[in-house]
């Protein structure tokens, strides 16, 4: 089974460059929602079936894979924007960088003091790699919804992280994770609502004339 | 019925009850019910108090109490000891007599502020007794910031005020530095002992690793708090702008803490270093000194309550100075007058300066203002504050038949007998130094009382000054009459404070016996009676011929003038101009004089002038400049783009993954 995981595994990977190179939000949004599904499944690959897991696997299938998204599509709808423009750094190079990342990740997991049942996997490059496309995503992007799903990218990052750990991990953390997700990003639709009624753009680089003196 | 409970679960029971006072106000809304309450808690938990301490003096053991917290610094250990009790006598004295005096001064009927006045002083008050009962560092530490903070709050109660703002963060800057001393002082202690318990008196000997490191953050610490020079910077600022009854309990009773934790903190060594005691002497002698310089020349009456503050606080680190040098040169007559003097002066001060304070908050409410000289001639508009302001003048000047001169007497007796017979009489200089520093004080009070009472009004809120309620004059009555008593009675005042030097000083019986004998209480007595005696008889003499052969009225300082104005009197910044000249160095006065650039007849010109803060405004204000100018630079990290703040995480992560390897 853990071959089909880690075949997961690196298609998650791939939807990060994927995200990295694409102009089209709703595009995005759907890669980051497949990501998702994808991470939904693992957990049911690598551990003993439970009803735990089940609850597990459903919960994130419907935050990640249907709920976030749609909360997010529905935002770019109402804001009424498309394309993510003039980003700080071009996708190219935000792609090559990604790759850089991906291989980076890879030779820093060889290094680190994993448990022996850990070392083989692709579980920890794979989070790391995530993580620094979430962070890639957060720092080069200028519209406030890709940085939401910058956001979300690198949430997917920890939980793969974390899915090493699901069987020590109780319901009540993984529950308060996702709900702390949803309300964040529950709060970013509220903020990014206000921030394009008030300035009528969602540029968020416009948001340092907010800056204290 | 006898309750066998020990004094600390009653001053335990009395510092729940002071923290607990102001909450019911909070809760309900009904603020006039939470004040009266809150005011009714206060007074109860003061008499019970005052209870357990005259058990602790009369000899009753106070009970350690442990509470086992879950914080991972030992258990919570209270007690209550001798010198514990000269700190809590005053304080639940004071905070008793203060809360029943803010329901007229900051009536909730007419503040909104009240509820949260209510409330930080309660706490305040219950962090001070836990202040001098903890016997753990970390207890300590929390009960320090919690008295710390609430008189912050209280301080800024007029929070709309940009002054009140400033001398706020003046205040929480100087606190909060000094508090990290005390975590300094803290964690050295435990680096001694293992344990963040107190040790017990006397057990640490003087070759321990870090005493030196431990005595200087405490002088830093609590020095600062007590207001001792040059670290009393926030003082003035902070005890001006507070409501009138809270200065009264900062200047009367939070100042003490900071005399408390110094005390505490050398009764840990059984020997102290030589350098120790002419520090504490030097700084006592220069903070009594340039505290009633500073005092002379001011033109707001709190802000020169509270320079005469620092002064008294420097009279009871003379005493102590005084006492500890005395422990070096094996002089009983310093250690135990030393002793004496401070603890006297520890009680005596927080009487008349409390009084003071709430004197200057009867006549802030009847005029509306704080400058001196606005005011004029409100002896007559206030008959009941005026004597009792007069009380509290006499005693702080230390003059005979009030209180204030007992504590120094002690002092004068100590420094002209062993101060002079030692091979070297430095500690004799105690005396001229006292002395100057009283006729200063007389000059300061003079001008005050003089300026305030007495003439015709100066303007025109002086002029419709009106009388406080019983409310407010009520507790600064007992305050006078505790003031009178001691002065009158001092071998009552040397027994209250005999067991205290005893305990502190580690002095034999037959050597206090002996070295007390030396101090002329009774033949004082006698003399006070006899000066009492001749006041009321001039008193009744004057009386007479004024029912005999009535008073004609006329303007004072009327001068035979026909049309005298009020502006012909003598002003308090022209009363002590001459001091302040000669003082020059210690003041700074400074003074914005009109030009007299005139051609035939010289135009209207401005006269500016105040006094300064020497280590506020020119040494700190311009090294806070400096810093702020050289860190202007680090600001620029923080630009308002959100993209680079990523950044910064990120590259931060990236260098923490390499770092690894």
């Amino acid at each position: 089974m853990s071959a089909f995981a880690d075949q997961l595994l690196v298609l998650v990977m791939l939807i990060n460059l994927v995200m990295l190179g694409s102009s089209r939000l709703i595009f995005s949004i759907r890669a980051v929602a497949a990501q998702g599904v994808i991470l939904g499944i693992l957990p049911g690959l690598i551990h003993p079936f439970s009803g735990h897991l089940a609850a597990i696997t459903a919960g994130i299938i419907l935050a990640k894979g249907i709920l976030i998204p749609y909360l997010i599509s529905d935002a770019v709808r109402k804001a009424q924007i498309r394309r993510e423009f003039e980003p700080f750094l071009g996708y190219v190079p935000t792609l090559l960088l990604g790759a850089v990342f991906t291989a980076l990740s890879f030779a820093f997991a060889e290094k680190l003091p994993l448990a022996p049942e850990h070392k083989d996997l692709l579980f920890v490059p794979a989070a790391i790699a995530t993580l620094l496309t979430g962070f890639l995503l957060l720092t080069t992007r200028r519209k406030a919804i890709s940085q939401v799903i910058g956001y979300l990218v690198m949430e997917n990052g920890i939980f793969i992280f974390g899915m090493l750990l699901t069987e020590a991990m109780p319901v009540m953390v993984e529950a308060g994770a996702l709900l702390d997700l949803l309300v964040g990003i529950f709060v970013m639709g509220i903020v990014i609502n206000h921030i394009s009624r008030e300035f009528s753009s969602l540029d968020t680089s416009r948001l340092r004339t907010l800056k204290e003196e | 019925m006898t309750i066998s409970l020990d004094p600390t679960a009653y001053l335990l029971i009395a510092a729940a009850l002071l923290a607990l006072s102001g909450v019911p106000g909070l809760l309900l809304n009904r603020p006039l019910f939470g004040q009266r309450s809150a005011a009714l808690c206060a007074v109860g938990a003061s008499i019970l108090g005052e209870c357990a301490v005259i058990a602790l003096l009369g000899g009753t053991p106070g009970a350690t109490w442990q509470i086992d917290w879950p914080l991972p610094f030992g258990p919570a250990l209270f007690s209550a000891d001798l010198l514990s009790t000269i700190f809590l006598l005053p304080l639940f004295l004071v905070t008793g007599c203060a809360s029943l005096y803010s329901l007229a001064y900051w009536p909730a009927r007419e503040k909104s502020s009240a509820g949260k006045l209510t409330l930080f002083l309660g706490l305040f008050a219950a962090a001070m007794v836990i202040v001098v009962m903890a016997r753990n560092g970390v207890l300590f530490l929390m009960a320090w910031e919690g008295m710390a903070l609430s008189a912050y709050f209280l301080l800024t109660t007029d929070q709309q005020d940009s002054d009140v703002q400033r001398v706020g963060t003046v205040y929480l800057l100087a606190t909060h530095t000094g508090t990290m001393a005390l975590f300094a002082l803290f964690s050295l202690l435990r680096g001694t002992t293992g344990t963040f318990a107190f040790p017990l008196p006397h057990t640490l000997s003087q070759g321990v690793p870090y005493a030196t490191a431990i005595i200087v953050t405490a002088l830093i610490g609590f020095g600062g708090k007590a207001g001792l020079m040059p670290l009393h910077f926030w003082l003035p600022g902070a005890h001006a702008n507070a409501p009138s009854h809270v200065s009264a309990m900062m200047s009367g009773l939070m100042l003490k803490m900071g005399v408390y934790g110094i005390l505490r903190t050398l009764s840990f060594f059984d020997a102290l270093p030589v350098w120790l005691g002419w520090l504490i002497l030097l700084l006592g002698a220069w903070s009594a000194l340039n505290g009633i310089a500073l005092a002379t020349g001011q033109r707001d009456l709190k802000r020169l309550l509270a320079c005469s503050s620092i002064e008294n606080i420097g009279i009871i680190f003379i005493g102590i100075g005084l006492a500890l040098v005395g422990m070096q040169t094996q002089s009983p007559y310093l250690v135990v007058c030393g002793f004496f003097g401070a603890f006297i002066h520890i009680i005596n001060h927080s009487l008349f300066k409390s009084l003071l304070f709430l004197g200057s908050g009867v006549l802030i409410h009847g005029t509306g203002t704080r400058e001196i000289d606005l005011m004029g001639g409100l002896a007559r508009r206030m008959p009941v504050t005026s004597p009792l302001f007069l009380i509290g003048s006499l005693a702080i000047c230390g003059l005979p038949p009030l209180n204030g001169f007992v504590g120094e007497l002690f002092l004068y007796v100590g420094a002209i007998t062993d101060g002079v017979t030692a091979p070297l009489p430095l500690a004799a200089l105690v005396a001229p130094v006292l002395a100057l520093v009283g006729g200063l004080a007389v000059i300061t009070f003079v001008k005050l009382y003089g300026i305030v009472f007495l003439g015709s009004p100066r303007s025109a809120a002086a002029a419709h000054g009106h009388e406080a309620t019983a409310m407010m004059t009520g507790p600064m009555v007992l305050l006078a009459a505790g003031c009178l008593i001691a002065g009158m009675a001092p071998v009552l005042l040397m027994r209250l404070v005999a067991p205290v030097v005893e305990y502190y000083g580690n002095v034999a019986g037959d050597v206090m016996v002996q070295v007390t004998g030396q101090v002329p209480l009774v033949p004082l007595t006698i003399a006070n009676c006899m000066l009492i005696a001749l006041g009321l008889a001039i008193g009744a003499v004057y009386l007479r011929r004024l029912h005999r052969q009535p008073a004609l009225y006329g303007s004072t300082w009327g001068c035979g003038y026909l049309a005298p104005t009020p502006r012909i009197q003598y002003t308090g910044t022209s009363f002590s101009e001459l001091v302040v000249n000669l003082l020059g160095t210690l003041v700074a006065p400074r003074r914005q004089r009109p030009g007299l650039d005139c051609v035939v007849l010289p135009r209207p010109a401005q006269f500016h002038y105040e006094v300064t803060e020497t280590v506020l405004n020119q040494v700190l204000t311009p090294v806070f400049h400096w810093t702020g100018l050289a860190f202007s630079y680090v600001r620029r990290l923080q630009h308002g783009q959100i993209h680079v703040y990523m950044l910064y995480i990120f590259v931060t992560l990236f260098v923490l993954m390499i770092w690894t390897h």
